[in-house]
């Protein structure tokens, strides 16, 4: 910037009242914040459930896994975990990126790349799970 | 008062008491207290879960595909690198568990006096490297 030497002045004819309306509430603010905690209290069962459904994974073949799968107790829990899992985490990522990338370009299209990506890789864990089950 | 710094520093509190204000901290000689170490942490391994969701995707998809891939992926999980990431995720994922676990307790309202906003974190710690090491126990004497 050239006139860094001059002295500062305020170019905006808004009033500060005005200019904190401009910027807004939060707005879906409460229902990112909401749906974190849910996903999160969740995710605590469905996590343990996993691993310890993991232990007995190990070393497996394919034909040990579409065993396990055959109930629909299995099918169902493993999708509940699937989705309570990428929705925290692009909920996640999503914060993180706010808070570190400055440029607005760059934060919305990482968001959105985040947000694609998640559903993406929800949706193959869910149709891969269906495969197996079904 | 030595000198002019020292006058610099000196306020009167809300009784209207003269008192020494509190120097801000310096980030290079600044001590991190556990809470510190502990919120950035609770960052750091939710993004290296978002990573381990790579590893499960692959590993159900795999399965959804054929004997083969699934096969290549349990090779993997059972090499060096794999059972790193494997140890990596499980940390990573106790880790984000219990110290989530403190964060809710804070949305509800509880833990942020000391002793315990300290303890709750030492717990946390403590209960990660537990869990962590007790399903390895498990795990490597079911394998």
């Amino acid at each position: 910037m050239a006139g860094t030497s001059r002295t500062p002045q305020v170019d905006i004819m808004r009033s500060p009242l005005g200019r904190a309306r401009g910027l807004g509430s939060a707005k879906a603010g409460a229902a990112h914040w909401w749906a974190q905690r849910i996903s999160s209290i969740a995710l605590v069962p469905l996590t343990l459930w996993f691993l310890c459904a993991m232990i007995r994974m190990i070393g497996v073949t394919r034909g040990d896994v579409v065993a396990w799968m055959a109930g629909p107790l299995t099918i169902v829990l493993m999708i509940a975990l699937v989705i309570a899992t990428f929705h925290h985490l692009q909920l996640g990522l999503q914060v993180v990126i706010e808070d570190y990338v400055d440029n607005d370009a760059l934060r919305v299209g990482s968001i959105l790349l985040v947000k694609g990506l998640s559903l993406l890789l929800a949706l193959a864990c869910i149709v891969s799970v269906l495969k197996l089950g079904l | 008062m030595r000198d002019v710094r020292d006058a610099l520093m000196v306020a009167r509190n809300t009784d209207g008491k003269l008192i020494r204000r509190p120097l801000s901290p310096h980030l290079q000689v600044y001590r991190w207290p556990i809470s510190m170490a502990l919120s950035i942490a609770h960052r750091v391994t939710g993004v290296g879960l978002g990573v381990g969701t790579l590893l499960l995707t692959w590993w159900l998809v795999a399965a959804a595909v054929s004997d083969g891939a699934f096969a290549r992926v349990q090779w993997f999980l059972a090499t060096p690198i794999g059972l790193l990431l494997l140890f990596g995720w499980t940390l990573a994922l106790f880790f984000h568990l219990f110290a989530g676990i403190r964060h809710l307790a804070w949305d509800a309202g509880y833990g942020f006096e000391q002793p315990w906003y300290d303890r709750s974190a030492w717990a946390v710690v403590i209960a990660t490297v537990v869990a962590t090491l007790l399903l390895w126990v498990i795990g490597l004497a079911v394998w």
